[in-house]
């Protein structure tokens, strides 16, 4: 029940792209075919699914007040925190190397449909503000993390997909020259993220 | 630099377009639609837009530096994490001082201040400029970008505040109640004048640029593409 809870709240409630704007740049740069911006969705899931709970494990065991206290009572004390940003980065820009390349190896059908969306990821802030949001979070399991991560994942697959069908058939529609493109879609995902704002306070 | 000097003046004409491009032209968020994330999430508030900007203008700038800087030794396979790590370097540095001494702010961009290092601005710039050119109009180009992005925040924020709750909070200055005190019905609010809720939810700072972006074409029609 909690998992479905977490689930939900990511997914909808704090809708990546409506609520906090993660990941605008290729939201709006990529969603101008249901196919392209279904392949960079489903790869953004993917990615967060892995790195939430590697990051979970990072934090948990490494850079949190108090946590290498596995290492002995010397180490008890030591805070790294301030540590994160540097190390999160890392994990996901190598884990993202590694998802490529394992993917390429295990199912080339998959790499051809994500292929080049998966370098860009790296620098998606999606990506590094889910990290950032489990760290806030202080999920208290791993479980938790890694729904939360799908969840968001979700989330943003949702969104990308829905302004991408839209973008496809608003193209034959009268829009002022100057709000032609880019313009429209700021205003169009203002208007869903209105929609989504009724999902507030809605709890299982 | 002073191999720069010796060729062109310090603010030559091609320097100052470096500067002004950005501010329309070849606007960063606006035009060229890159650092969206945190322009429009940190902008409930006048101090918080400000703070950003300039933070992400120091980044910008040093990091345009350093990267233009190290251009000739920085191996091209791996440029991509070189960058990552010099801006990741320069965010938690601006992070910590952020954190000593305007906490306040600090504490209400929260992870905004984090996402600075995946701020499509940031490495576009490196990428598409600092590597090519001398630190001097690294630096400019590093100032034009991040005056083009705060102007942006600054606008977005003003709309934002100003009728979303009806005040203006300017770092250094106390709180500035422009149409009255909504608690003790002074000014407008005495008149039934009631804050616009709507500017306070995030899709607002959606249309605002929507509508900044559509004002902006209008005028330059020669950025209508496409």
């Amino acid at each position: 029940m909690e998992y479905i809870n977490i689930f939900i709240k990511s997914a909808f409630i704090d809708n990546m792209v409506f609520t906090f704007f993660f990941g605008m740049c290729s939201y709006l740069a990529v969603s101008k075919t249901v196919k392209t911006a279904t392949g960079l969705g489903a790869a953004v899931i993917f990615v967060l699914l892995i790195t939430v709970p590697v990051n979970y494990l990072l934090e948990t065991y490494v850079l949190k007040e108090g946590a290498l206290a596995w290492l002995g009572d010397d180490y008890a004390s030591m805070d790294l925190s301030f540590l994160s940003f540097i190390m999160f980065i890392a994990v996901i820009a190598s884990i993202v190397q590694l998802v490529e390349m394992l993917v390429e190896k295990f199912s080339p059908a998959l790499y051809g449909a994500l292929g080049i969306f998966l370098p860009l990821i790296a620098v998606n802030c999606a990506i590094l503000g889910a990290s950032l949001f489990m760290q806030q979070k202080q999920f208290a399991n791993i479980g938790q993390a890694t729904v939360y991560g799908l969840g968001s994942g979700f989330g943003w697959f949702l969104a990308i997909v829905l302004i991408a069908a839209i973008r496809e058939k608003i193209k034959y529609s009268h829009i002022p020259g100057p709000l032609k493109g880019v313009g429209m879609a700021f205003i169009l995902t203002g208007l869903m993220g209105l929609a989504f704002l009724g999902f507030l306070g809605f709890e299982l | 630099m002073s191999e720069e000097k010796k060729s062109e003046p310090l603010f030559s004409k091609k320097n100052i377009q470096l500067i002004k491009n950005p501010l329309n032209q070849i606007n960063p968020v606006t035009i060229q639609v890159l650092g969206i994330c945190s322009a429009l999430a940190v902008t409930v508030q006048m101090d918080n837009a400000i703070v950003m900007s300039i933070a992400v203008m120091a980044v910008l700038v040093i990091g345009n530096v350093l990267v233009s800087l190290m251009r000739n030794i920085i191996p091209g396979r791996i440029r991509i994490i070189v960058q990552l790590v010099i801006v990741a370097f320069l965010v938690i540095c601006v992070d910590q001082i952020l954190k000593a001494y305007v906490y306040d702010v600090s504490k209400s961009l929260s992870v905004f201040v984090g996402l600075i290092i995946t701020n499509c601005i940031i490495m576009g710039r490196l990428e598409a400029f600092a590597l090519g050119n001398k630190p001097w109009a690294s630096i400019l180009d590093g100032v034009g970008n991040g005056f083009g992005y705060g102007l942006v925040l600054v606008v977005v924020a003003f709309f934002k505040e100003v009728f979303g709750s009806g005040t203006l909070t300017i770092p250094g200055f106390e709180k500035f109640e422009i149409f009255g005190n909504a608690t003790d019905l002074t000014g407008l609010y005495a008149m039934d004048y009631m804050n616009n809720g709507l500017m306070l939810l995030p899709p607002s700072s959606l249309f605002i640029v929507g509508i900044y972006i559509w004002v902006q074409k209008a005028r330059n029609p020669e950025l209508i593409g496409e």
